[in-house]
């Protein structure tokens, strides 16, 4: 297969967000890899100082949009767009990130285009597939890893007949690291004129209250998590207690914040964030499937769980068994002795 | 535009498609619902309305509520036990309900999938909205939905909550995004996926109950009994229509597993990892024990 690897590049405010920036060392590698090009396509408003934002991830071309129609994003000016870029192109894998935006727009996307689309990805890899049937082995495909049973699996996903190549990746999961702070990328303007038409303003945006995270879990070297067990919001304090004096930050399972125990942007697991600290203090969390994808790479567990038999109990490196309200100050007051 | 909960007559009444799909429940997945292989054993999950379905039935429901006339048909792909969908449907309150079955549908991934459910919209013809859920809970893609707009070429809303207004071909709505939230006001022909957020779906209705208990596809007639033909040949609301490649008049290279770009290479379950951890007690002793040697392994301190 030729071609090159695409990262479709989202902004907000003019900032390339996280998520794009993953995909772009991750793409970098797979380029790597592959022996091809690292390529980045950009849309927005007053976005002429992105080169300066990515190109030292390792990009080697930029595709930029900058028109005052294209902020805010818009399923169909936004998907004709890039469908138009990567047509021209045919890249061989194209990335994006599984984010609210990214989700709306990469399945239109591969509609247009007629190709396959792996959701939702937590790995990327290249490797080789032997196709039982016809027993032809396709050679460095784009193998996409992504859990699916709600958790319960880890798929991987192969196309080797319909490219590109495309998968949403979730944020996260993949490492940013700059690849050289002195690199150059050629620069290439979208001329969008002839692309977008009326129609494509169909849907008007009214309102948009967008909520910046303040916590940042996914930075977090050590993370004091609360289950349902924890009981309260007040017995959180308890955690937070724990957590300053540790320096970690604190998080939790679905059950703690849907009891309202905790902040949204503090779920940690399948449908929240993804962490991998490299201590992580579990405090009445039984340990679902849909909790620990999202923590057990952690470097090392410590369970709190007054049932020895909860499930979090195989993963971790240490269990205590017994109430939490107890461990908690005990931990607290074995810590001040001993540290110095 | 005016808020949902007021009635208005005026407005011209709607044809409304929801996107049903039957799925395995998957949300409570303990160790015994996993094969020795590592695959999941589909046999011993029970099958339900996809969650997400049901919040876009509600959706469809309360449009139907607000303008007099609307039209709400279930549409669901899948085997012939996914009659199901259509029966629940008509339980909460649907009008009709539709199934596409056929062996050649099989193997599907979403792209085979949108393009089947968007040929047979066409072929059900003149649809205003087409409301999907985002995400099927065993699949767990949220790709059908935008994908079958792109199909009929509609404008998409994705992760809709709330209806904010109604007007005569336009809709106002609420969007739940990654950090915050969205209104839009959307033209009517449009596709919108609901999510879980939205208002729950209303039980069963008793009556309807008792009217669609024996609505039936064909191939779950030729194994009834005849009373049960009878009933089904006498009131044709009963009879479930079940389509086929021909009639949504699918090309064959665009279904099933040849119109399927994405193929599993490999199943993984998860399992958990051998355990070795330190089971300790409450005491202070066993505490101070770990705590010591976190410390000595420079994890904390
Ligand atoms: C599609 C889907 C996505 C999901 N996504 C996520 C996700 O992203 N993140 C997530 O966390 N969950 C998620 N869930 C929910 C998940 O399945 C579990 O329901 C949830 O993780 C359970 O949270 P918990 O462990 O806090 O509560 P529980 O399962 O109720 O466990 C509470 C634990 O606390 C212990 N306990 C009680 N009291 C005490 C005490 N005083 N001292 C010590 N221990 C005590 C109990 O023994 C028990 O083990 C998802 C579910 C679905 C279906
Ligand atoms: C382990 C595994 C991994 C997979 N990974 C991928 C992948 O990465 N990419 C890919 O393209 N396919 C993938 N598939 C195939 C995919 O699950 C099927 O194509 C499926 O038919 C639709 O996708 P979904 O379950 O993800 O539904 P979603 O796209 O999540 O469903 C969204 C909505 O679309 C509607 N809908 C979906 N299916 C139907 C239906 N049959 N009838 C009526 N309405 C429906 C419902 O309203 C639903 O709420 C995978 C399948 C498995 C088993």
């Amino acid at each position: 297969m030729d071609g090159n690897v695409f990262v479709f590049c989202e902004t907000d405010n003019g900032k390339v967000v996280d998520i794009s920036l993953e995909l772009l060392s991750s793409g970098k590698k797979l380029a790597g890899k592959l022996n091809c090009q690292l390529e980045a396509i950009v849309l927005g408003n007053n976005i002429s100082d992105i080169e300066k934002q990515i190109s030292k991830y390792g990009v080697d071309t930029i595709h930029i949009a900058d028109d005052s129609r294209l902020d805010p994003y818009l399923t169909l000016t936004y998907s004709k767009i890039i469908s138009s870029v990567l047509d021209k192109h045919q890249p061989q894998i194209v990335l994006f990130g599984a984010s609210s935006i990214g989700r709306d727009l990469a399945p239109r996307v591969a509609s247009t285009l007629q190709c396959g689309l792996t959701a939702d990805c937590t790995r990327l890899e290249i490797g080789d597939h032997l196709e039982k049937k016809t027993k032809v082995l396709y050679k460095d495909l784009l193998l996409a890893i992504r859990p699916a049973f709600g958790g319960s699996i880890m798929a991987t996903i192969v196309n080797w007949d319909m490219p590109p190549q495309m998968a949403t990746v979730r944020e996260g999961v993949m490492k940013k690291e700059v690849f050289d702070e002195n690199y150059k990328s050629d620069i290439v303007n979208i001329d969008i004129s002839d692309l977008i038409k009326d129609e494509d303003f169909v849907i008007e945006v009214l309102e948009r209250h967008m909520e910046e995270s303040k916590v940042n879990l996914k930075e977090a070297p050590i993370i004091v998590a609360g289950g349902y067990g924890v009981g309260s919001k007040e017995n959180f304090d308890l955690l937070y207690e724990l957590a300053d004096m540790l320096g970690a930050d604190v998080g939790g399972s679905r059950a703690a914040v849907d009891a309202g125990f905790l902040e949204n942007e503090r779920q940690i697991g399948q449908t929240g964030v993804t962490v991998r600290p490299k201590l992580y203090i579990a405090c009445g969390i039984s340990g679902a499937i849909q909790h620990t994808a999202g923590m057990d790479e952690s470097a090392m567990i410590v369970s709190i769980n007054k049932d020895e038999n909860a499930p979090i109990n195989k993963i971790a490196d240490y269990v205590i068994v017994g109430d939490l309200n107890e461990v908690i100050p005990k931990i607290i007051k074995s810590f001040h002795k001993q540290a110095q | 535009m005016c808020p949902i909960n007021k009635k208005n007559n005026r407005m011209k009444p709607l044809k409304i498609v929801v996107l049903a799909k039957q799925v395995p429940d998957t949300r409570n997945v303990g160790p015994d619902a996993m094969k020795p292989d590592g695959t999941v054993n589909r046999a011993i999950l029970p099958t339900i309305f996809n969650p997400d379905d049901l919040h876009a039935l509600e959706f469809a429901l309360q449009i139907k509520d607000k303008i007099e006339g609307t039209q709400v048909i279930v549409l669901t792909m899948g085997p012939k036990r996914a009659a199901d969908i259509v029966r629940e449907g008509y339980y909460r309150g649907a009008d009709y309900g539709l199934m596409v079955s056929d062996r050649r549908f099989g193997g599907a991934d979403t792209l085979a999938t949108s393009y089947t459910l968007a040929m047979t919209i066409k072929k059900i013809g003149d649809v205003d909205m087409v409301l999907a859920g985002v995400q099927a809970i065993d699949g767990d893609t949220a790709q059908t939905g935008p994908q079958t707009a792109e199909k009929i070429n509609f404008p998409q809303v994705t992760y809709v909550e709330e209806i904010i207004g109604l007007g005569n071909n336009e809709i106002t709505v609420k969007r739940r995004l990654d950090k915050g939230i969205e209104i839009v006001k959307a033209p009517i022909p449009v596709l919108m996926t609901v999510n879980g957020t939205f208002d729950k779906c209303r039980s069963r209705n008793a009556k309807k109950l008792l009217k669609y208990k024996y609505a039936r596809t064909n191939t779950e007639l030729a194994r009834e009994e005849d009373y049960i033909k009878e009933m089904v040949e006498q009131r044709p609301y009963l009879h479930i229509p079940e389509w086929n490649v021909e009639d949504i008049e699918a090309e064959l290279s665009k279904i099933g597993l040849a119109g399927s770009p994405t193929k599993v290479n490999k199943v993984e379950s998860i399992v958990m990892k051998a355990s070795e951890a330190k089971v300790l007690s409450d005491s202070q002793e066993d505490i101070d024990l770990m705590v010591g040697e976190l410390i000595s392994s420079h994890v904390i301190g």
